[in-house]
């Protein structure tokens, strides 16, 4: 039943995507049944996302499909089932909002029906991605994603910016599935199989684990966008569609996590402590860098694709610290971090989803995605601005909200660092915590930016000034659904973390710490003496105190509010362009961490009649760049150029030197030969 | 009755909130041979400002309304996790002290906010300098505590202080770096001097204050509010987690009483000493605060080595 639903998932969306080609050649075909098989797709992905963890068995299955002597092996657990419930919630989301958003965007049917075929194409990959049990189909399925979401980042073809930073996506994609297919390489030829049956008992040497580990973190660490290999994603993210946007930042990384969790806790017979440690630092590098950068961007979209880098460093860096407790033997504590990470997975999933679609509203509403270009939308788009807001606080981790959770848990992992008796890694996890600290404080920062530059204030432009709220309800009530989920895992984290503590259970074989209390009113996810946080009696103390200071305030009231002008101190005048910009408003934050950016900062004053003093114009310019860039992609593109070159030299373009190389090549056959 | 105890050591804790501003401003009065205003006065100011007319800009969003609602329930919720006079509270177990300093951050996202809501420069450049300090604030902070909660093995506050009481006065190097770090970090995040002066109006440098410029009214009485609850609580947390001796570990009524005298006097002896630095330390340039919360970071990371190399029994 389970997985007759988890099969009926991929195929609804494969049926979507044909819809749209059928729509192509039949218009009296409704167009409508696209959304609607979307969110049948979505919905079923739910159901078997929800039974299978509820149930928290293995579903097993074997499809004739692809080559004749490799038939298709699909194993659903509880991990399977997670991510399924993190794919179908998006997907589900995304069938109310995309019908408005395509129908605006693509007057012509030929468009609609390629983001259409290859948004089933692109949904479908991702599920069947996680049902894999071998690696060929699992290699089949993940090139699936790859491809079709190339066509969705090329989508706006028309913008020479928008291929390129598609063909580095695809480029990244497949260098990446290269190094995947590299691992399972590593994996198969000890195992003799391509299942993952096979692998899971196979026996390699120490080296060997460790070469499979590194190849396997390369490459979902390119599709997850871990720095320094995360360059694609701040140019592909922002240039699809909003909606395709959402599960690309929103899912599609998860997939790569869910990659890296089932290479790493479930294929790889044994895991080392050294692999943890590798994780932890490149996840709070990844973490630290990629709020910096988010912070410092202006394109709302590329700021949470840079964010999206942030979220998966901090659950790779639990990740890490679960990998480091189970080596030492503490499984109760590696399924703590384990937990930690997943949870981070599905919160990540909500609000990200949420905010991208929020940007797809504002663009749609004011064909603007610059920061610098909007203001005062609260008051125009009330609606928006509220879902926007609790999809901001959720990210930036404020108490009563999802996020919040997660990372609570995250430092709950970190402190059992006690139980460790390594040195080294007794020093190195605090001051991983305290950058995970950084890191929180920083996301706040960077959607204090956003929510005040965008909604706050005055416009900044005459398109934020003109903008509507949005009136397609379904549009609307997509970002409303993920926040009320954002709010609700907010204040009931127990529902969600009964679930994902039966994937713990079943990759690593062990539960939370036995004293650990998971009821409705309170989490202890060690012991109620340890730690404690009671997000309900929270929620009930806010609004208590709350109403207890608007009643003694309101009680008799005698006063009504005056609106006034802005005090303007008396000179007169203020304008939109006083206020403060995201340049201006990050500019403490990259005075202080400037050795992290590549700045160009430069002011150009033109004089007036040739003085010193009488400034006609200033034009203030301000550039900045990944370091990533400069030190790791134009090293290897220019190396890559230069084989080229060299390669290219036996091409001399005369047919004569063309016939020597057959006839060398002949002999040398001939030689090899005999 | 433990949550009616419990409710009202929270209602004892914000109604004296704004006394310990009044003592604060008396001695530094006296300090900087000034007459002094009232230990009462800061009420005075409050009862003053709930009195008058609010006015709001005309920009304004219903955000602006709200926050100070708000900020002024987050400290509240901050205020009852936070052991006052006894220990063993339910309210402290509704929270620790990670999500403490969530509730810290919640304000402060709102109070940044209510910045930006008006678009005028002032409020942006407080936002700015808020967030900044705060970022680099955050982690500092949770650097000491996390020493604390290590040492302890728990992260309720309550548990924590039981434990401190129990291990009886030994002296942990981490325990001293960690105080140090955490009294830097809480002149920071309370905007007090040399981070922020809470007296001045000159835009230049002001921080808090830019923030809250277009407040008037009630709410502006209930930012102000919040802001005196977050220097107590600072005080409280502070004077509690490294001195706790004397807080009430029952419920009877002389333990509760030895534990309000305790914690009275613990606040005064540290708000005369902060008078005192105070009154003896310039406040300092903006872009000198990373250096100060670097140090207050530092010595966050020595507290937490020297716990794990030294005191350590494994």
């Amino acid at each position: 039943m389970i997985l007759f639903l988890a099969y009926s998932a991929v195929i609804f969306s494969f049926a979507s995507g044909s819809i749209a080609l059928v729509h192509l050649f039949k218009p009296e075909v409704n167009k409508q049944w696209v959304f609607w098989l979307l969110g049948l797709s979505g919905l079923a992905a739910i159901i078997a996302g929800v039974g299978g963890l509820i149930t928290s068995q293995i579903y097993l299955d074997t499809l004739n499909m692809g080559l004749p002597w490799l038939p298709w092996h699909v194993h659903f657990d509880s991990l399977s089932a997670l991510f399924y419930l993190i794919i179908g919630i998006a997907v589900f989301s995304i069938s109310f909002y995309a019908p408005h958003y395509t129908h605006v965007t693509q007057k012509d049917p030929q468009s609609f029906a390629v983001l259409s075929l290859f948004t089933g194409l692109f949904i479908g990959g991702m599920l069947l991605v996680l049902l894999a049990d071998d690696a060929f189909m699992f290699m089949i399925a993940w090139e699936l994603m790859s491809v079709a979401s190339y066509f969705l980042v090329a989508f706006d073809h028309e913008n020479s910016a928008n291929r390129r930073a598609a063909f580095l996506y695809l480029l990244m994609a497949e260098v990446g599935a290269l190094f995947i297919i590299l691992a399972f390489g590593v994996m198969a030829s000890f195992a003799e199989d391509f299942t993952f049956d096979a692998m899971r008992v196979s026996h390699l040497s120490t080296m060997w684990m460790s070469v499979a580990f590194i190849l396997a973190l390369i490459g979902f660490g390119m599709k997850a966008g871990l720095v320094p290999i995360h360059v694609w994603l701040p140019e592909a993210h922002p240039v699809a569609p909003s909606h395709i946007s959402a599960l690309m930042s929103g899912v599609m990384l998860k997939v790569a996590i869910y990659g890296l969790i089932r290479f790493c806790f479930d294929l790889l017979p044994e895991v080392h402590w050294e692999w943890g440690v590798v994780l932890l630092v490149i996840g709070t590098i990844s973490a630290v860098s990629g709020i910096l950068y988010a912070m410092m961007q202006q394109n709302l979209k590329r700021l949470l694709a840079y964010s999206s880098v942030e979220n998966i460093g901090i659950i790779v860096m639990v990740l890490g610290l679960s990998m480091i407790f189970l080596a030492n033997h503490y499984p109760e504590f590696a399924a703590l971090g384990l937990l930690a990470a997943l949870l981070h997975s599905f919160n990540h999933a909500l609000f990200k989803n949420l905010l991208f679609l929020g940007a797809g509203i504002i663009h749609h509403q004011t064909h603007e995605l610059n920061i610098d270009m909007l203001g005062g939308l609260i008051k125009r788009m009330p609606k928006t601005s509220f879902l926007f807001l609790i999809g901001c606080m959720s990210i930036s981790s404020l108490p009563l909200f999802n996020g919040f959770v997660s990372e609570w848990l995250a430092f709950q992992t970190a402190l059992r660092v006690d139980v460790l008796d390594d040195g080294v890694l007794r020093s190195i996890i605090p001051v991983s915590a305290a950058a995970l600290a950084l890191t929180a404080a920083l996301a706040a920062a960077c959607f204090v930016k956003v929510f005040g530059l965008i909604f706050l204030g005055v416009p900044r432009s005459r398109h934020a000034e003109k903008a509507k709220e949005i009136t397609d309800k379904r549009m609307l009530a997509a970002p409303a659904m993920l926040a009320g989920l954002c709010f609700f895992f907010g204040i009931f984290p127990s529902s969600i973390l009964h679930l994902i503590d039966n994937v713990a259970k079943q990759l690593i074989g062990s539960n939370l710490p036995p004293q650990s209390v998971l009821s409705v009113f309170s989490i202890a996810p060690v012991s109620a003496q340890q730690a404690s946080y009671s997000p309900p009696l929270v929620l009930i103390g806010a609004l208590m105190a709350a109403g207890v200071c608007f009643w003694v305030l309101h009680r008799n009231l005698k006063t009504s509010v005056r609106i006034a002008p802005t005090w303007d101190c008396g000179f007169g005048g203020l304008t939109p362009r006083m206020q403060y910009t995201s340049s201006a408003f990050t500019m403490p934050l990259r005075r202080i961490f400037s050795p992290a950016f590549l700045i160009e900062e430069t002011i150009e004053k033109t004089m007036r009649n040739n003085t010193e003093t009488n400034v006609a114009q200033v034009r203030y310019s301000l550039h900045i760049q990944d370091h990533s860039w400069i030190h790791l992609y134009q090293p290897v593109e220019h190396g890559v150029n230069h084989v080229a070159k060299q390669v290219g030299r036996i091409q001399t373009g005369n047919i004569r030197t063309y016939l020597g190389y057959s006839l060398a090549t002949l002999i040398l056959l001939l030689w090899v030969v005999s | 009755m433990n949550w009616l105890m419990a409710i009202i050591q929270t209602a004892l804790f914000v109604a004296l909130a704004p006394l310990l501003m009044g003592f604060l401003k008396f001695c530094k009065c006296l300090l900087q041979n000034r007459s002094a205003p009232s230990f009462l006065q800061p009420y005075r100011d409050l009862l003053k400002l709930t009195r008058k007319q609010p006015v709001i800009s005309e920009d304004a969003s219903w955000l602006f309304c709200v926050a100070p609602y708000i900020i002024f329930s987050a400290m509240i919720l901050a205020a009852s996790v936070v052991p006052f006079i006894a220990i063993d509270l339910p309210t402290s177990a509704e929270a620790d002290v990670i999500v403490l300093v969530g509730f810290f951050a919640f304000a402060r996202f709102f109070l940044a906010l209510a910045g930006l809501d008006i678009g005028t420069a002032f409020g942006g450049m407080g936002s700015s300098r808020e967030m900044t300090i705060s970022s680099l604030a955050e982690p500092a902070m949770l650097m000491a505590v996390f020493t604390l909660t290590m040492t302890a093995s728990t992260t309720n506050l309550s548990g924590a202080i039981e434990h401190v009481i129990q291990e009886g006065l030994i002296l942990r190097p981490s325990f001293v770096f960690a105080l140090f770090a955490l009294i830097l970090v809480a002149i920071a995040e309370t905007g007090r001097i040399p981070v922020d002066n809470p007296t001045t109006h000159l835009e230049l440098t002001m921080i808090h204050e830019a923030m809250i410029l277009e407040y008037s009214g009630r709410h502006l009485a209930l930012i102000e509010w919040a802001s005196a609850l977050k220097l107590m609580l600072y005080g409280v947390l502070i004077s509690n987690i490294f001195f706790p001796w004397g807080i009430a570990e029952s419920f009877t009524l002389s333990a509760l009483g030895y534990g309000f005298l305790a914690i009275s006097s613990k606040l005064i002896v540290l708000c005369i000493f902060l008078a005192f630095a105070e009154t003896a330390v310039a406040k300092m340039r903006l872009f000198r605060v990373q250096e100060y919360l670097g140090f207050a970071y530092l010595l966050g990371v020595l507290g937490m080595l020297s716990h794990i190399i030294l005191e350590s029994t494994r």
